[in-house]
């Protein structure tokens, strides 16, 4: 059973909306730099990048994290995922990071995230964004943006589209007791 | 993508592992360029370099692929194990790998030695060079630094230059490059190609003036002073005259020709210094990306889903 929580123009609102938080909270976009984590976060990244860019005219830091090699499942893992490039081209000192990525669930991923940026420099804020949260936290972490709060099972599953990866925005959720994965 | 269990030679890997091979290593290429060159990906796993031979470059790139991921790296060589006490090989394995190590890298002078005893360990093993059989790492290293130079790898003309007889390097790349639809010619001295070799879908000149003109790639070989070059070559002045690569032989060749070679080179016998020196060699990118390939071999050998193919 799908159903869809989230259609394109609710989309395309909550990156209009999550955008503005992002400049009122750091009081504008100076030393803001948008990290999209692979693969969907780095689509929505990008969205807010450019939204930021519309709204305050300056075109902020942008980079993107691939976090396989930090993760801690590798050896559970049935097969090592292909690690794809992370490219950071700024340095991170005094930077005011927003973290985007499209699902938070576990928080596994966003503790990866972390690690991996701190090996790249010391930025002065880490912050988080997200457009869905789905709950069942396993680690202390929560996202300072939020699209929208979505109540689910531990067994569905969530399913993120974009249009530049897969041809359209939607997200829904998919009710399989026997999925994986978020 | 499910990769071997072990690297041992080039031959018998499909396309697509190759392709992921060189995909991934795009990516570990990246840390290598950080100013903390180290991600946690291998920590608490252990690495055995198990080196026969002398090498400079080969054990240390596949030491510092290894501490790069975290790994716990040891290095033995020939000369400081308890062979030289007697023991055999197959038995200094079975020990080494009684302390539970994840990875076995070897380099032995004999062709065999990493399959032979890849049938009594049971961690994944990196064959790291075996006499005149194979040598892997090498050959993926050379596809990988010529896809990311010219780019597409089907169709491409490389030359080979030199000692194909004893050469495991060669042998390697003649296995992935007929895998990824490169034409290859060899190229040298009669006394140094191996009869019949041409069936392994190669072409063979005695000329190397010819054999420049169409390459896209020029691979040069060392000339193995150590091994018996003394009953397959007049002098080695004369082998400079007819196959060092020079300036005046380039002039023959394609303006945008990609010059590599294995290493290590003998200044002025195979290859001028100044052919060395110019924009067209890429031997010091091969070394880089040499980290590269062995750090994605390492992260793809130790996935979790290893044990279910012994």
């Amino acid at each position: 059973m799908n159903s869809v929580v989230l259609n394109e123009k609710d989309i395309s609102r909550a990156i209009t909306r999550i955008t503005h938080e992002i400049l009122e909270k750091n009081k504008g976009a100076e030393n803001v730099a948008i990290v999209g984590i692979r693969t969907r976060g780095v689509t929505l990244a990008k969205r807010i990048h450019k939204k930021i860019n519309e709204i305050e005219g300056i075109e902020v830091d942008f980079g993107i994290l691939d976090i396989t090699l930090y993760r801690d499942d590798l050896a559970i893992g049935k097969q090592n995922p292909i690690v794809e490039k992370t490219h950071l081209p700024f340095h991170l000192e005094g930077k005011q990071v927003i973290l985007i990525d499209d699902v938070l669930f576990t928080g596994r991923t966003i503790r990866a995230a972390i690690d991996a940026l701190i090996d790249f420099g010391r930025p002065a804020t880490v912050q988080l964004g997200v457009l869905i949260d789905r709950g069942h936290r396993e680690f202390p972490i929560r996202p300072d943006y939020v699209g929208k709060n979505i109540p689910t099972a531990k067994t569905n599953r969530v399913q993120v589209r974009m249009l530049e990866d897969d041809s359209m925005d939607e997200v829904c959720i998919i009710d399989s007791s026997n999925s994986m994965d978020k | 993508m499910i990769i071997p269990k072990n690297i041992l030679g080039t031959k018998g890997l499909s396309k697509e592992e190759i392709v992921t091979i060189l995909d991934s290593a795009e990516a570990f290429k990246e840390i290598s360029t950080r100013e903390i060159k180290k991600v946690p990906t291998l920590r608490g796993r252990t690495i055995i370099n198990l080196f026969f031979e002398p090498s400079t470059r080969t054990r240390t790139s596949f030491e510092i692929a290894g501490k790069r991921l975290s790994a716990d790296v040891i290095n033995i060589s020939g000369s400081t194990s308890s062979t030289v006490k007697g023991e055999n090989l197959i038995d200094m394995a079975l020990n080494l790998e009684a302390m539970n190590p994840d990875l076995m890298i070897i380099r032995h002078s004999h062709s065999g030695v990493a399959e032979m005893l890849s049938k009594f360990i049971k961690c994944p093993i990196i064959n790291a060079g075996d006499g005149y059989h194979e040598h892997p790492t090498q050959a993926l290293l050379d596809l990988y630094t010529i896809r990311e130079a010219i780019g597409d790898l089907h169709g491409l003309n490389v030359t080979i230059v030199g000692d194909i007889t004893h050469s495991r390097v060669v042998r390697s790349n003649i296995y992935a490059m007929k895998t990824m639809g490169i034409n290859v010619t060899l190229v040298g001295p009669p006394t140094m190609i191996p009869l019949g070799i041409e069936n392994m879908g190669v072409h063979v000149s005695y000329s190397l003036e010819d054999a420049v003109l169409d390459a896209d790639v020029i691979m040069m070989l060392r000339l193995q002073t150590e091994r018996q070059n003394e009953f397959l070559l007049p002098s080695i002045r004369e082998y400079s005259n007819l196959f060092c690569l020079t300036t005046k032989i380039l002039k023959r060749a394609k303006d945008d020709v990609l010059i590599i070679h294995p290493g290590p080179v003998n200044r002025g016998i195979e290859i001028a210094l100044d052919v060395m020196k110019s924009d067209k060699s890429f031997i010091l990118n091969q070394v880089t990306n040499g980290v590269a390939i062995r750090m994605a071999l390492m992260y793809l050998l130790l996935g979790g889903n290893n044990d279910s193919l012994n």
